[in-house]
């Protein structure tokens, strides 16, 4: 399994806070778990949006960073604070 | 010392200003920034703001960024305090407060801090206009300003 989280107008789109996903034997990355989730078709393409944003387990990251079972990613738009 | 808080309340700069420095003789320059809802964006006159955030990474991300400031510039003390939730207009948001012997070293860690707040610590802007809400969209600039301080070894 993997937990999937989204934020601000990815959280809204989606109307999806959270999700857990049979884990994949061919992801490799976080990229892989983005495209996966994109292949549902709207509104999930969103998610190919140039602006995304992820995180691993609490850390910023980029679509190329390794995943794997059990981990929290995290999908979101570029940041707005300040 | 790093201090480092995300909260609905609303704050006080000054009191926060004083609070930094309490009469600690090593502090020569203490810069602060303080950011406030404006009344104005993207051509929308704007009546208030939501801020959303994800708890517990936004508190690890505002303190790497700091300790990463500590580790660029010879610092007394850094405060970060955020507001999250509902936000009137002219209220403040942020105060970001860096604290040396020497003013270059505050003015520059208290610049920094601010550019990766912006783009690396998971808060999110809505803002209230009277055609509806919308959320903030993201600025290559805030990116760019970031960057100039690319020669850093690590990012948070």
């Amino acid at each position: 399994m993997i937990t999937v989280l989204f934020f601000a107008k990815y959280k809204e789109e989606l109307q999806t806070e959270r999700l857990q996903l049979d884990w994949q034997q061919d992801w490799r990355t976080l990229g892989d778990v983005r495209d996966h989730l994109a292949r549902r078709g709207a509104p999930w393409t969103i998610l190919e949006d140039s602006t995304l944003m992820c995180a691993l387990n609490e850390e910023m990251c980029s679509l190329n960073t390794p995943v794997k079972a059990g981990d929290e990613v995290v999908f979101f738009p570029m940041v707005t604070g300040g | 010392m790093i201090t480092i808080k995300v909260q609905t309340a609303p704050f006080d700069p000054g009191e926060l200003t004083n609070s930094v420095h309490a009469g600690d003789a090593a502090i020569g320059a203490l810069v602060c920034f303080t950011g406030y809802v404006r009344d104005f964006n993207q051509q929308q006159t704007v009546q208030g703001l939501f801020l959303e955030h994800f708890p517990g990474m936004t508190e690890k991300s505002l303190q790497r960024i700091a300790e990463l400031a500590g580790e660029r510039w010879p610092l007394q003390a850094v405060h970060v305090v955020h507001r999250v939730g509902q936000l009137e207009l002219a209220e403040p948001i942020v105060f970001v407060a860096a604290a040396s012997a020497h003013r270059q070293d505050a003015f520059e860690a208290c610049a920094f801090i601010m550019d990766y707040l912006k783009t690396r610590a998971p808060f999110w802007k809505k803002e209230h206009t009277a055609a509806g809400s919308h959320w903030v969209e993201g600025r290559f600039s805030d990116l760019e300003a970031a960057d100039r301080w690319a020669d850093d070894q690590e990012s948070p």
